[in-house]
């Protein structure tokens, strides 16, 4: 079923090293470390402006880091950013046909037709993408963060503007990524999302990472008996001042 | 690089009523600015050198002087004058465009003018030295200071004919004149001649004084043939001044090509502004900005694809409308690989500034927006002409002018047109220079901007 050699431990992929990001005296980062597998399923969750955006951004290489470095080269990274980045007069076809070309992929026919199953939007294909559901805009969104196929996939709330029925299909295609090996990073403020799909969640606050370890983990260290991971979660933020 | 070209066009193509905007409004403006220009108002700034001593511009006829230097401040009433000290210094004033002409009086027209008169034979004339940089500017202070010559010229013939004629008729009849307030009477040639006629009559045959007053009428018949003689030749005097022109600067370019290449050059202006403006926005709006520059093209590459993008649709459509103009104007087609070429260029150097607004805009609409505010004060500057406003505010202007590309442009392709000074090199060089200093610019802010 997975595409990685599982002799050993799993082997890394994407490493950041003391990320830090002044956006002049603010402090939207402060040396972030961890490690993730490939294949892995992780979660950023924390508050509104903790910099979970800011990350992935860096991750991305859409910004540089103050300081700190990432392992990964950006062209090995694929990114989905919060809001849609597409051409809203060119059709979905259109959009997936260009970027493949500027992605200098061999077979650009055949990975438009790719993404264009995985993400069901055949149907789709010729139509404008400014008069797209937000739902199908954010597929289109995706569907271009994995043209290159990339062994890491970085999505930043990804779920927001999706119904459940939509999100319960994200979910299974992300966790399709995930399973073929490929590395998988999502901020979301669905904390509930985050505890049913995510290997492990990093949590962030202010900048600092508090937290990086399965969804039972954290709710092991705020003791008690908290009914649900969410107030878990809250209880965290709580005792670390937050 | 091509596919965003192609991405870009498409995207033009699903947007018709901004395609239509972007060319109904440069030739709506570029329509006003021709009326605006057609009649340029005030006085034309002209360097001044009168050669003429001081004091030393007095013509005397007989008992009545005229001043040259009074006819001269009468021509100067309807220009803005830069008093200079020698020619040389009149003619450097037009060449630096301080001076849109220079008029040079002559050290001798005091003299020539008394020698016309007295003797018919002379030839006063004055130097007027035009700049033929600016046609539109040219033809201003060419019509301005010939009118008030024509007029100086009239002025002058008719105070020398009245003076002189009316001298002589005293000379020859007698009158009288004013002296002091009183009338004295003149007794004139012809009735000294009867006078002395009447003299010698009644002196005794063998007086000395006979032989003598004999002369004197001898001379007296002489004179009265003499100046009944001069009266036709003071009247064939009607144009006493000559006026010898020269043109700095070489050949010019008919007025009309002019402003056909300011027409032109205003519309490739807004399209190459607007489009690439708007069409680097786009990528900041849609977000796409960022997908585009995580490795799969350079900013600078993405700033070069839109500045190409913005001056191939500008520059083809101006090249459009300077041929379909060409019907109605006489504009070279012989030189048609000049006007591609200087459209091009200039397209590219608007392109450039162009892609230096939108980097500053994060949306469209904001980009456009600021391209449009930018766009009429820039084609003013360089069309203000410089005797309407001050020195000092005209080298503010000539200097804001020289750092965007609307003079070098105009010039470029009023050169490609019609062969018109200044020469094409110059404009071209200065238009690519422009070019590389705004996609550095935008270069730059894009930088600070995007991060
Ligand atoms: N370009 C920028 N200039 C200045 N400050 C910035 C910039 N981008 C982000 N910040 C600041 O950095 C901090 C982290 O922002 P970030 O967008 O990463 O938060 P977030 O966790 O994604 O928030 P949200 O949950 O609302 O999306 C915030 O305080 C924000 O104001
Ligand atoms: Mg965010």
């Amino acid at each position: 079923m997975t595409t990685v050699a599982a002799t050993g431990p799993p082997s890394s992929t994407l490493t950041a090293r003391s990320l830090t990001k002044q956006f002049g005296a603010r402090t939207a980062l402060s040396s972030v470390s961890f490690e993730l597998s490939v294949g892995e399923l992780v979660a950023v969750i924390g508050p509104n402006g903790a910099g979970k955006t800011t990350l992935l951004s860096i991750l991305a290489g859409v910004q540089r880091a103050t300081s700190g470095e990432v392992t990964l080269a950006p062209e090995r990274i694929g990114w989905v950013p919060q809001q849609p980045a597409l051409y809203s007069k060119l059709s979905v076809a259109e959009n997936l046909r260009l970027f493949a070309r500027l992605e200098k992929l061999a077979d650009t026919e055949s990975a438009v037709e790719r993404m264009l199953t995985q993400t069901d939007l055949e149907q789709r294909a010729g139509e404008e993408v400014g008069r797209l559901s937000g739902g199908n805009q954010q597929r289109l969104n995706i569907a271009i963060g994995l043209l290159s196929e990339p062994a890491a996939l970085l999505l930043d709330e990804p779920s927001s503007s999706l119904d459940p029925r939509q999100r319960e299909r994200l979910w299974t295609f992300v966790g399709g990524l995930a399973g073929r090996g490929t590395t998988v990073v999502f901020s979301t403020h669905n904390v509930a999302e985050a505890e049913r799909y995510a290997d492990r969640v990093i949590v962030l606050a202010d900048g600092e990472l508090l937290f990086i370890g399965t969804p039972p983990e954290l709710e092991g260290t705020v003791g008690g008996d908290p009914r649900d991971f969410e107030t878990a979660f809250v209880r965290f933020l709580h005792s670390r001042g937050h | 690089m091509r596919w965003l070209f192609i991405k870009d066009l498409q995207i033009l193509r699903r947007s018709p009523l901004l395609v239509g905007l972007l060319i109904v409004y440069p030739i709506a403006i570029a329509l006003m600015i021709g009326f605006a220009l057609s009649s340029p108002p005030g006085k034309p700034k002209v360097a001044f050198y009168s050669g003429v001593a001081p004091g030393k511009g007095t013509i005397s006829f007989g008992s009545q002087k005229i001043n040259v230097s009074d006819d001269a401040s009468q021509l100067l009433q309807s220009i803005t004058p830069i008093r200079v000290h020698s020619r040389e210094a009149a003619i450097a004033k037009v060449r630096s465009g301080e001076a849109l002409a220079a008029l040079i009086v002559p050290a001798d027209i005091p003299q020539q003018i008394q020698s016309l008169v007295s003797t018919g034979v002379g030839s006063p004339t004055v130097e007027l030295i035009l700049n033929s940089k600016d046609p539109l500017e040219r033809q201003f202070a060419d019509q301005a200071i010939n009118a008030r010559l024509a007029d100086v010229e009239q002025a002058v013939s008719k105070q020398v004919l009245r003076v002189a004629v009316s001298d002589l008729q005293q000379v020859l009849n007698g009158g009288s004149i004013q002296f002091l307030g009183q009338n004295v009477p003149l007794l004139g040639l012809r009735n000294s001649r009867t006078v002395l006629r009447g003299t010698i009559a009644s002196l005794p045959p063998g007086s000395p004084l006979r032989v003598a007053l004999q002369q004197v009428v001898g001379f007296a018949d002489l004179a009265i043939q003499g100046l009944s003689f001069a009266t036709p030749v003071l009247g064939s005097i009607g144009t006493p001044l000559t006026v010898n022109r020269t043109e700095l600067a070489g050949s010019t370019t008919p007025t009309d090509a002019y402003a056909v290449a300011i027409a032109v050059i205003v519309s490739l202006m807004f399209l190459a502004l607007l489009l690439a403006a708007g069409m680097l926005a786009i990528e900041r709006e849609e977000q796409t900005y960022l997908r585009l520059v995580r490795g799969l093209i350079s900013p600078g590459r993405l700033l070069s694809e839109k500045i190409g993008l913005a001056a191939a649709c500008a520059g083809g459509v101006t090249l459009v409308m300077a041929a379909c103009v060409s019907a109605f104007v006489h504009l070279e087609w012989g030189r048609f690989p000049l006007w591609m070429i200087s459209l091009a260029l200039a397209a590219l150097a608007f392109g450039a500034l162009g892609v230096a607004i939108g980097a500053l805009a994060r949306e469209v609409r904001a980009a456009s927006l600021l391209a449009f505010l930018m766009a009429l004060p820039i084609a003013f500057v360089a069309l203000v002409p410089a005797n309407a406003v001050s020195g000092g505010l005209h080298a503010v202007l000539d200097a804001v002018a020289f750092v965007f590309p609307f003079k070098a442009a105009l010039q470029a392709a009023g050169n490609a047109f019609n062969g018109s000074a200044p020469g094409i090199g110059w404009p071209l060089l200065h238009l690519a220079i422009l070019t590389a200093v705004f996609w550095v610019i935008a270069r730059i802010s894009l930088r600070r901007f995007a991060q």
